[in-house]
């Protein structure tokens, strides 16, 4: 079905060879003009777009230190060129970081530099044409927005802020990416970026209390709009039917039911992600963040708690007190907002959980740190409690776990290879290739530790992995949510409630 | 006064005026453009404290890039050691009394003038070896290695094999400093080694070497991982006000 090849996984990682333009034809599908328009943009590529396109570069630059400091201070060191699972997995040299910045650093230099504007074929300056236009379109959609090249770059130039703007421009003058406009657009219409009317949903979860009597005997509660509940839950919609989601939601109601607090999902905001971020778009950001807000208002909550999603976390942790902040309604003594990882780990911590983590004892678990919780925000008190807590977690309801290789975990983890919009079966190609590193990673503990199962705590991750794994000879069913394996493990008793 | 002196008095008024002026307004532009959300690659330090080490490990030691790259490291790092070392030996020529750290410098300027042009060659090798980094290197990136060079080449020639009257030679700089011009030693590895270190400094605002300022204006690098206990604001984002918009 594929007319591509799987990458082969190796004995050891090698930094491949250059095969220039190996990715050129990977083009995904571009909005159709009434999801641009929904979302606030020119529904086909604008009159006198070249132009247009620049002043936006221009003006983007002039509100963004970051994009200031970054388009001038790169020197071409390499330092990034072998740090992309794109790259990595695709051999294709304009997926090296620091060439996907140049695609557009070249038209920087050319409209916003002396040195660009005088001696243009010196500095790699470039006119805005469209075959320039195009080559944005294709490898800008070859980047998750991990910022793995930030890590490592001397000057912690981050080729995600540079991806953002260049989708950006894009949109802005009529040419934007279907996957993420559409989602953004059912997000603003229906609350969520499947499109799940709130009827579906509440009867998605009635059936999920009925499921979780059946099996385990107890009425644990799966909330929805209930106002005055103390905890509002923010959770990606992939966790109402995707597997193996579903089970991370099983688990947090399980939590939340051992915990013995209120609890409830709101209708009106049942969704985490927000794509805008990955189109660089504010407008939209601010707009998504806004409906948590509405919704913790509408329902008097005092705590907002956040499922599994990476980007989502990212949002949250690092965007929602700027966007719809201050959250002085909340209650100040907890985060806001809290992962759900950071609350299950202090319940954790104070005994307060029970479990029985035979019921795991069919696995050997590694964990996949995801890229946004990993490197673009935190959990709990210290630098690099992301990597504790989640971790934490597992061992507390696992008896067997390995950690995969250090190069490939923590801050310098592999994206899963479907980030940042590009969890579309029209770039299956990018996201297979894209996956190779972290595959490796994986065979290797496989091979060395008889790794069964692969933990994540991000619904675009555990998509992925789900769709990818095969391609590598896997178990599709290798990837779990840390709350499903806490939901296996946790014991509770009808008396609880 | 000889026209040699005139022509390379002038060049290093224009050239320190366009590296003064220059830098100083990316700086200006670097400080006063907005960083509107919280950005910093995680882990980051929770505190300012926190972020000032991380700058100065960045900065001293290039922390990054020694996670990164080894050899790029080794050869970047050495490089800039034995820049910074030569730049505050030069100080001789500039300071009257000489500050009291510059002589001890002495024994290391053994070493940095060969140390810088290695560091440089070997960074040079990457370009032209590296497939990777063959691909990315433009016409600038191999042509500020050979301006940093020849500077370094035509330093190690003064010392060891062209003589050149340093008396006189800081006779011209202070003199240039306080505005009453000597005459400059008419010397062809001088006359080259100045020339080139004119054009470093006028290239120095319009080329990557604004790498230097930028890094310390680097959100990634520069800013405190507390935007869930301190609500950043900045630019577009501190225009709305969400306790009033029922949005």
């Amino acid at each position: 079905m594929a007319n591509f090849e799987t990458p082969a996984l190796r004995e050891y990682p090698v930094i491949p060879l250059l095969r220039a333009d190996s990715m050129a034809h990977s083009r995904t599908f571009v909005a159709k003009a009434e999801y641009q328009t929904a979302i606030g943009f020119p529904g086909e590529l604008v009159e006198n777009w070249e132009q247009k396109a620049v002043d936006k570069l221009g003006e983007l630059v002039s509100k963004s230190r970051a994009l200031q400091v970054f388009l001038d201070s790169c020197v071409k060191c390499g330092a990034c060129t072998d740090k992309c699972h794109y790259f990595l997995g695709t051999e294709d040299p304009k997926n090296m970081p620091v060439a996907r910045q140049d695609l557009l650093r070249s038209v920087y230099r050319r409209y916003y530099t002396f040195a660009g504007k005088v001696v243009p074929w010196l500095v790699g300056a470039r006119d805005m044409t469209k075959d320039v236009l195009d080559e944005w379109y294709n490898y800008f959609h070859q980047c998750s927005q991990c910022r793995r090249c930030s890590v490592y770059c001397p000057y912690g130039i981050d080729t995600a802020e540079i991806s953002m703007a260049a989708r950006d421009i894009m949109d802005s003058v009529g040419v934007g990416q279907r996957y993420s406009n559409e989602i953004i657009g059912k997000l603003h219409k229906i609350g969520n970026n499947l499109g799940l009317p709130e009827p579906a949903l509440a009867n998605t979860l009635e059936g999920l209390e009925e499921d979780v009597k059946d099996e385990t005997g107890v009425d644990v509660k799966f909330p929805l709009d209930v106002k005055g509940a103390e905890i509002l839950l923010i959770t990606p919609s992939a966790d109402f039917f995707a597997e193996p989601h579903i089970d991370g939601l099983i688990g947090y109601a399980k939590v939340f039911h051992a915990a013995g607090v209120s609890w409830t999902l709101s209708s009106y905001a049942s969704e985490a992600a927000n794509f805008s971020m990955f189109i660089g778009s504010h407008d939209n950001l601010r707009k998504v963040a806004l409906r948590i807000r509405k919704a913790a208002l509408d329902l008097g909550v005092k705590r907002i708690i956040v499922g599994e999603c990476g980007h989502a976390w990212r949002v949250a942790y690092s965007f929602w007190n700027t966007l719809a902040g201050p959250f002085d309604f909340l209650d100040p003594r907890y985060p806001i907002p809290q992962h759900i990882c950071e609350f299950t780990y202090d319940l954790i911590q104070k005994g307060a959980l029970t479990f029985d983590k035979s019921a795991n004892d069919d696995k050997v678990v590694t964990f996949h740190d995801s890229c946004n919780v990993a490197r673009a925000s935190r959990m709990g008190d210290m630098p690099g409690g992301q990597f504790v807590i989640p971790r934490e977690v597992i061992k507390a309801v696992v008896n067997n776990f390995v950690d995969m290789s250090p190069e490939t975990t923590q801050e310098a983890t592999f994206c899963c290879g479907g980030g940042g919009g590009l969890l579309t079966d029209d770039l299956l190609e990018l996201r297979v290739k894209g996956a190779m590193p972290r595959m490796q990673a994986l065979n290797e503990v496989v091979k060395e530790n008889g790794v069964t199962h692969m933990a994540a705590i991000c619904a675009i991750c555990k998509a992925q992995f789900t769709k990818v794994l095969p391609y590598y000879k896997f178990e599709m069913g290798m990837i779990q949510s840390v709350h499903g394996l806490v939901s296996n493990a946790i014991r509770l008793t009808p008396a609880d409630k | 006064m000889s026209a040699v002196t005139v022509l390379y008095a002038l060049l290093f008024y224009a050239a320190t005026a366009i590296l003064v002026i220059g830098v100083l307004r990316k700086i200006a532009i670097y400080a006063r453009t907005p960083q509107p959300l919280k950005i910093p690659t995680t882990p980051a330090p929770t505190t300012r404290l926190g972020v000032a080490m991380r700058m100065v490990r960045e900065v001293t030691v290039f922390e990054s890039l020694f996670k990164s790259s080894k050899w790029t490291w080794l050869f970047g790092w050495v490089f800039h050691l034995c820049l910074f070392v030569e730049l505050l030996w030069h100080l001789r020529y500039f300071t009257e009394p000489v500050w009291f750290f510059v002589p001890l410098l002495h024994w290391f300027t053994t070493f940095t003038g060969f140390g810088m042009v290695a560091g440089l060659l070997g960074l040079w090798s990457r370009r032209v070896l590296v497939d990777r980094v063959r691909y990315i290197s433009g016409p600038s990136d191999h042509l500020m290695l050979a301006l940093l060079v020849a500077i370094g080449g035509s330093g190690i020639a003064m010392r060891y094999l062209a003589h050149t009257d340093i008396v006189a030679l800081k006779a011209f700089f202070l003199g240039l400093m306080r505005f009453s011009w000597q005459p400059l030693p008419n010397d062809p590895a001088l006359l080259v080694h100045l020339a080139l270190v004119a054009l470093l400094m006028i290239v120095f605002p319009v080329s990557k070497l604004l790498h230097a300022p930028g890094v310390f204006f680097s959100p990634t690098r520069n800013q405190v991982d507390n935007p869930r206990e301190k609500r950043h604001v900045a630019g577009w984002s501190a225009q709305y006000d969400n306790s009033k918009s029922d949005a």
